[in-house]
């Protein structure tokens, strides 16, 4: 390793033990508004390391979400809290499996669409559960999870994203990725099984949207299919991780930390017009900043001279 | 190495497909012998591109058979057909712009079965781009690459397969006449080197002087087979070049 990624390996564990004890300095209200930082830093950044590559734009976070949140609300009492965890991974993994399988093939507008129609399907699927079945639309959580353990239980999941989006690019199937993205056609040609590689991303990717639902089901103590499977969550991940952007894998938490501060301040301070804000501040970022801060910042300083160094593994 | 055995590479025999009403490929019946290079001419539209991507899996067939190197390959999927050993070129000539000439190399590498080791697929990217005239050129972008030197990328992307079969679709058009001795000179030596290969062309020059045999092709159907030199005095072929469409 390098100096400087000794160094920067040494900031970074600095940085992850500062956030680690931030919970005993801050009030509830900081400590309120971290978790939505972490929340949607987590979402934004799974989601891009599905889409990012791929290109394929998923409207579908809010269904896996939801789930992971509904595996809480009906398993919180009954199992130990990292088996309940364990279960939805595996509920969140074989719906993506399915989903994905059956999609993928699909081209990127009927994609969007599926997806988004899928989050409502499961949804419905719920509501027609509940009613039908358990003759109650709401359910409450009843499992002893303090705001702290949210807390650091997002944290350990935004590093597990980031580890794995890293070791993903990396890899074999990292690289097959982003050849799909350039283009399907010699994808396929140079031996690689398209349909495969998006799945396992799809999946992973989902297994982390998966477990923030599970994970934030406890901040409710009292949850319903409106709450849980809210479409607003899947165009809220699509804005930051496109605000960042989406073809880095640290590009959608550019996006999401102001973008999640500015969603909050909105919805205290305009709540009747948050939504339209949100639509606008979406058509600004596809407007001006097609491939995000990020692509924006990666053109500036291209501009200047480039130091002579052995290009690095890209991500 | 070159010592011609009779088996052939690819057999090809009623194959078609339609669009629609329109039967691009019609009960087409071709076969390249190992070590030969083979034409596919024929006018514009009249299947030779089709017929390609029904080879190597981009399209299924409606009928017919494909086999290569003894196994059939009709309607697998084109990555299986890519891990079998045959690889192609694409007429509107497809590089990946986004990544570094290596890079694209290093996409035709990266997924051998079984996986090539990270110092055999850094010394092919060298080798490749040596090959087909792009000697340290691997750390640039490809976006940057002038139109010949696409082709020469995307053939070094098709050559790293370590292929047994090659299908070129109009490699060498729009080449100036420099550069078209180059690039016959390079599908030359790629010949010498025991690669079969299937050759769509308008190119007179490059087939007369590449092609072991022809097959020429009109609105779907063969109307022709043989040596170069008796396909392009048959009067077939040449009403069918000069009476559907003024070519190139
Ligand atoms: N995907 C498709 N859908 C519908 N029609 C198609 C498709 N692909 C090809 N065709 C039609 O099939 C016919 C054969 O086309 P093809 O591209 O195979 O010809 P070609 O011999 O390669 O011509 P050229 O010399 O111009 O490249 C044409 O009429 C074309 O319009
Ligand atoms: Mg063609």
């Amino acid at each position: 390793m390098s100096p400087t990624q000794i160094a920067a390996l040494a900031a970074g564990g600095a940085g992850l033990v500062v956030l680690a004890l931030l919970p005993f300095y801050i009030d509830a209200y900081y400590l309120s508004l971290s978790i939505s930082l972490l929340q949607f830093t987590v979402l934004a950044t799974a989601w891009g390391l599905f889409s990012g590559p791929t290109r394929y734009v998923s409207l579908a976070t809010t269904a896996f979400f939801g789930v992971g949140a509904y595996t809480v609300a009906v398993l919180g009492e009954l199992l130990a809290w990292p088996l309940v965890l364990l279960i939805a991974t595996a509920i969140g993994a074989l719906m993506a499996l399915i989903v994905g399988i059956s999609t993928l093939r699909l081209s990127g507008l009927h994609f969007v669409i599926f997806t988004f129609g899928l989050a409502e399907l499961v949804r419905q699927l719920v509501i027609w559960y509940e009613v039908n079945k358990t003759r109650v639309l709401g359910r409450y959580v009843f499992v002893d999870i303090t705001q702290s353990d949210i807390y650091w239980q997002l944290l350990a999941l935004a590093v597990a994203v980031f580890v794995i989006g890293w070791l993903i690019a990396r890899s074999r199937l990292g690289f097959a990725l982003r050849i799909i993205g350039e283009d399907e056609t010699v994808a396929k040609h140079c031996g690689i099984n398209v349909t495969l590689a998006k799945v396992t991303l799809f999946t992973i990717s989902a297994v982390f949207i998966t477990l923030v639902g599970a994970i934030m089901a406890p901040r409710w103590t009292y949850i319903e299919p409106s709450i849980a499977f809210n479409p607003t969550i899947s165009f809220q991940v699509v804005i930051m991780a496109l605000l960042g952007g989406a073809h880095r894998l640290w590009g959608p938490a550019v996006g999401s930390i102001p973008l999640t501060l500015l969603f909050e301040f909105l919805s205290t301070r305009f709540p009747a017009t948050s939504t339209l804000i949100i639509g606008i501040v979406f058509l600004l970022i596809v407007y001006a900043l097609p491939s995000g801060v990020v692509g924006l910042w990666e053109r500036v300083s291209r501009r200047k001279p480039e130091p002579p160094v052995a290009p690095q593994v890209q991500a | 190495m070159t010592a011609a055995s009779p088996a052939p590479v690819l057999e090809v025999s009623g194959l078609t497909r339609a669009f629609g009403g329109l039967v691009a490929v019609n009960a087409i019946d071709l076969a390249v012998q190992t070590g030969q290079i083979v034409g596919l001419l024929g006018p514009n539209g009249s299947g030779k591109t089709t017929a390609l991507n029904l080879m190597s899996g981009v399209l299924r067939p409606d009928s017919g058979s494909i086999r290569f190197a003894g196994q059939a390959i009709e309607g697998l999927p084109a990555h299986r057909i890519a891990r079998l050993g045959l690889a192609r070129t694409f007429q509107l000539v497809r590089v990946l712009n986004g990544m570094s000439c290596a890079e694209n190399v290093k996409a035709g590498l990266a997924f051998h079965r079984p996986p090539l080791s990270r110092g055999e697929i850094d010394e092919s990217v060298d080798r490749l781009l040596r090959r087909v005239g792009l000697a340290n050129r691997g750390g640039l972008p490809a976006s940057g690459l002038t139109y010949i030197d696409c082709k020469r990328l995307e053939l070094a992307r098709a050559l790293a397969l370590k292929p047994r079969l090659l299908l070129l679709d109009e490699w060498l058009a729009g080449l100036n006449p420099s550069e078209l001795l180059i690039g016959i000179e390079l599908i030359r030596s790629l010949k010498d080197e025991g690669l079969s290969i299937l050759l769509v062309e308008h190119v007179m020059d490059a087939i007369r002087s590449l092609c072991d045999r022809c097959v020429v092709m009109n609105s779907g159907r063969r109307i022709a087979e043989g040596r170069p030199d008796e396909v392009l005095a048959d009067p077939a072929v040449i009403e069918a070049y000069l009476g559907v469409s003024t070519d190139a």
